[in-house]
């Protein structure tokens, strides 16, 4: 069996006919890490004992026993706490860290029978659009070694990208979860702001923190989605779906009205991106989908708006790492001043500590309502341009990225140029907006998303539209990795 | 509460040096409710360390809090009650700053849309006069755990071996209470705090217990020359006592008039007093304050506080103490200074109208509450509710005064044994065999007898010696051990000795 064109569902139906048990399907994905990662590096971590003995467990139950997913193997961002389990953000101020409970999109998914594999990359504190801000290594992009994933949840994407897990978990604040779905081919869903419960989720920015899934296709993104979603009482900002997830089956896009945002087709986007964004168009147009221009005059602003927002909130989020109860503390310090600078001087990385010090300015007093004030009315405008937008179209439709995956450290020094890479996807955060990438072509052998945004609690929607463009794009390639290198 | 009209502040003890004291106040009431402000912790008090903790209270990364419903409800009731505007929207705030005290590196508190504002509280001087005290506002905070250090010489962080924190307080409900500076000298301060003491207890939402911190209260404080430009004030911290807040500003006070008086100027700090040396010393100056950069909270929604939940609580408030002393003025004839007592601690007010109403003689009821039942708490050291002797028992032992079983006298004796536990007035002078004795037919016999031993002594009297009269009751009341009713004996002895 080749793991590298199975998806969840297929997983779950094999697991249900027994064709496969769980400890082989477990042990194919092993298989598979073993032989990729060494060139991948998603993974922090493979929890490879308890993931079988987890499996020998679900092979034990008898099938009638058995709850929808179980033993379909996942693996998750390592940003989400699992009792258990490390959890360190990809930071060394958490190295060690042992959370003593289970977020709550991972106890559903326990709930549901899954199986968790391990814990993948991330940019530390899922600050970074690469992957290279990671305290441990750096992830590389499947389709091309000397290439970024993207990120924040570059591990995510190229774990699924590299056929790792079927389907995994990451988080979205500014694009996170589209922007490496794109650059990696694949699958990236971020839900409407509180569709998905916090608890659990190591904060970044609150106010814009999303979980949702990377998978190989559309159809697992809906069941993914339909597993974690629902109200938490232990969110207060959490909402649920108004309805549960049915998987798509639309084969057109007669009736819908798309908007394609004139404000992200300028200079920035890559001619490739360009050219393949016009195939997805015209695509949607051959479904029966109208399309028209529709501007967005605000979002322009809100890379600016963004990284006052995000950070302002990322410093008082993150003053938590102290070193007084848990994760890294510097072995000596004579006083508590210095065991603090100490602590986090040693413990953070060099984007984390940039993001800290801009939050911490943004919100001194004398300086807040020219930054922090300034921006949060910014993030008014944006939402009311989208509001404006969907009172004229359904669904909004863009390119993810701007670009194809860029070189393994060709952004690393000019945090601008790597802050551009969520052009596109940073207003539907600002907005709360859910948002879902999928592959659409290649560019110079590089994978090309498109992004396509709906109204508040659109999941459903969305899910149905982008079904029916992956069916019409039908996307055949997958990377070469391993079995064709010497 | 009723509207009084605001008199002038009088300058109480007069201004020191010509300087008119400008003095507000800063409370923080623990909320007595069952779990912590956001998390479902228990807030007891004083059990082991880092016991009474979770993933949240301890500021677990990937954490979130959620409001406390019951701690808005107190917090709303104690906005009312001090006359605030409650009501609309009401937001949380993150108040950012690093100790180890505080495991998320910020309390979240509120900023600029507290609960309640606008409100006051009116204070009955000493004098008699009402001061209206202005209340700023009413705010809903996240307490700290507590740091313990160990070595050093100060029992401060700086110079410590080692600090151990302890996170059972941490995160339990807090109630901010913030004054005008309406008040003009330290014992206006004091009658202050008691009468808000007393209307917190009245309303149910916390222990007050300033020993245990339930009560804290900070004080700033500033001198002006009377009516004048305020000047720069001073915060006295952390005082544990109302007497020491009142001796701890009296201090505080002394050294910014002779401050002002040597012709320097008194500068922004943080002072602390010293009880056991009644000294107060400068901690540091406020110009290095921390900048504590607030935002909204992004964690939690803001809070609608519609017309009919305010309405609701509001109609669940109890009677306040200024409200309850008019009544039982009025209601029982009581005395100002009864109906006062009274209705400064709600718990023994009820204690009265219970005891009045088994009674039916309120004089005697208040007599008794206030006096020996009063002075026995004092001396045992207890509360109303945690008292030996119930307001029923109370009552029993007030009936058999009434029905001329014991005098007031024996009265006192019963009430010492009542306390003692256990046993009801009855049973202790049916045990004791104290009953009195009004018989008449028993009685008669024994002044027949007395009269008739002393033959001299009654001629005495006969002559009109009436200093002899004195020398009978007292060999009456030898010869029943004092158990004889002194009315009856008096009227018998009068008819014998006439014979």
């Amino acid at each position: 069996m080749d793991v590298r064109n199975l998806s969840a569902v297929e997983c779950r139906a094999l697991l249900a006919s027994r064709e496969v048990s769980a400890q082989e399907l477990v042990r194919l994905y092993i298989d598979r890490i073993e032989a990729v990662d060494g060139d991948v590096r998603a993974f922090l971590a493979v929890d490879a004992e308890g993931a079988l003995r987890r499996a020998a467990a679900v092979d034990a139950t008898d099938p009638a026993d058995r709850r929808p997913w179980e033993g379909v193997p996942i693996a998750l961002k390592d940003v989400l706490c699992v009792e258990g389990w490390e959890t360190t953000c990809g930071s060394r101020i958490l190295a060690g860290y042992r959370p003593p409970y289970d977020a709550t999109a991972v106890a559903k998914l326990r709930e549901a029978g899954v199986i968790l594999l391990g814990r993948l990359n991330m940019d530390e504190f899922a600050m970074g659009s690469s992957t290279e801000n990671s305290g441990y290594h750096a992830t590389r992009n499947p389709w091309d070694l000397d290439r970024v994933p993207g990120g924040s949840s570059g591990g995510s994407a190229a774990c699924v990208a590299a056929a790792e897990a079927p389907w995994t978990l990451g988080t979205d604040t500014g694009g996170s979860i589209r922007q490496p779905a794109s650059l990696c081919g694949v699958v990236g869903f971020k839900p409407t702001y509180g569709a998905v419960s916090r608890y659990g989720l190591v904060a970044f920015a609150s106010s814009l923190d999303q979980i949702g899934p990377l998978t190989g296709c559309v159809t697992d993104a809906a069941a993914l989605l339909e597993i974690i979603a629902g109200h938490d009482p232990r969110d207060s900002t959490s909402t649920g779906l108004p309805e549960p997830i049915r998987l798509p089956t639309a084969t057109d896009l007669v009736g819908k009205r798309f908007g394609v945002v004139t404000e992200y087709m300028g200079d920035a986007c890559e001619p490739g991106v360009r050219q393949v964004f016009d195939q997805a168009v015209a695509a949607v147009t051959a479904l029966g989908g109208r399309c028209e221009e529709v501007s967005l005059p605000s979002v322009e602003k809100g890379i600016a708006a963004y990284y006052i927002i995000a950070p302002a909130e990322a410093s008082s989020n993150l003053a938590r790492f102290d070193g007084v109860r848990y994760g890294h503390r510097t072995v000596h310090s004579d006083n508590l001043l210095e065991m603090y600078t100490r602590t986090r001087s040693e413990g953070f990385g060099a984007e984390v500590k940039r993001r800290i010090m801009i939050g911490t300015y943004v919100l001194s007093s004398g300086y807040y309502e020219a930054y922090y004030g300034q921006a949060q009315k910014t993030r008014t405008l944006i939402v009311r341009d989208f509001e404006r937008a969907f009172a004229r179209v359904d669904y909004l439709i863009s390119p993810t990225s701007p670009t194809v995956a860029f070189k393994v450290g060709e952004r690393t020094d000019d945090p601008l140029a790597m802050y551009l890479s969520d052009l596109c996807t940073i207003p539907v955060n600002l907005a709360g907006l859910p948002g879902i990438s999928l592959p659409a072509g290649f560019s110079e052998g590089l994978p090309v998303g498109v992004q396509i945004v709906g109204p508040h609690f659109s999941e459903q929607g969305l899910i149905d539209v982008a079904y029916a463009l992956e069916q019409r794009l039908d996307i055949k390639a997958r990377p070469v990795l391993g079995e064709v290198r010497p | 509460m009723s509207e009084a009209p605001t008199t002038p502040p009088p300058a109480a003890g007069g201004s020191p040096g010509g300087w008119e004291p400008v003095i507000g106040l800063e409370i923080h009431v623990q909320l007595s409710t069952r779990t912590k402000m956001f998390c479902g912790c228990a807030t007891s008090f004083g059990e082991d360390p880092n016991t009474q903790v979770c993933p949240v209270c301890l500021g677990h990364p990937g954490t979130l809090p959620v409001v406390n419903e019951r701690a808005v409800e107190y917090a709303t009731r104690i906005a009312l009650a001090l006359d605030c505007t409650v009501g609309g929207r009401t937001i949380f705030h993150r108040k950012n700053y690093f100790y180890p005290d505080l495991p998320k590196g910020y309390q979240i508190s509120q900023f600029d849309l507290p609960l309640g504002v606008g409100g006051h509280l009116d204070v009955e001087l000493d004098n008699g006069d009402l001061l209206r005290v202005g209340i700023t506002r009413v705010h809903m905070e996240e307490d700290a755990g507590k740091l313990v250090h160990s070595g050093g010489v100060t029992g401060r962080i700086h110079g410590a071996d080692y600090s151990l924190v302890d996170f059972n307080r941490g995160g339990t409900p807090l109630v901010e209470i913030v004054s005008e500076p309406d008040i003009r000298s330290p014992e206006q301060a004091r009658s202050f705090l008691t009468q808000l003491k007393s209307l917190l207890e009245h309303l149910d939402v916390s222990d007050v217990n300033m020993e245990e911190g339930s009560l804290r209260c900070d004080a700033n404080v500033s001198l002006r020359p009377p009516g004048g430009e305020f000047g720069t004030k001073t915060e006295l911290k952390n005082v544990n006592s109302f007497r020491f807040v009142q001796r701890g500003l009296e201090a505080e006070i002394d050294r910014q008039v002779r401050v002002l008086e040597s012709g320097d100027r008194v500068t922004q700090a943080t002072v602390h007093f010293d009880p056991t040396t009644g000294g107060i010393s400068v901690l540091r100056s406020k110009e290095e304050a921390h900048d504590y950069r607030y935002f909204p909270e992004p964690d939690l929604t803001p809070i609608e506080l519609d017309a009919e939940y305010v309405e609701r609580v509001r109609a669940g408030l109890p009677e306040f103490p200024a409200a309850r002393k008019e009544r039982l003025m009025h209601a029982y004839a009581l005395t100002p200074y009864d109906a006062g007592v009274l209705s400064a601690n709600r718990l023994l007010g009820d204690y009265f109208e219970r005891v009045a109403a088994i009674v039916g003689d309120a004089k005697v009821s208040a007599h008794w509450v206030t006096g020996d039942f009063a002075a026995y708490l004092n001396s045992a050291g207890l509360e109303v509710e945690e008292s030996a002797v119930g307001p029923e028992a109370l009552a029993e032992l007030l009936g058999l005064v009434a029905g001329g079983t014991l005098s007031g006298k024996m009265a006192k004796e019963v009430f010492a044994e009542m306390i003692e536990g256990g046993r009801t007035a009855g049973l202790i002078v049916e045990e004791r065999g104290l009953g009195q004795i009004s018989d008449t037919a028993t009685l008669e016999a024994v002044v027949a007898a007395v009269v008739a031993a002393n033959p001299s002594q009654a001629e005495e009297f006969r002559q009109g010696r009436d200093k002899v009269f004195g020398f009978f009751v007292g060999q009456v009341m030898k010869e029943t051990k004092g158990q004889a009713n002194p009315q009856l004996v008096n009227e018998l002895l009068r008819t014998y000795l006439a014979r």
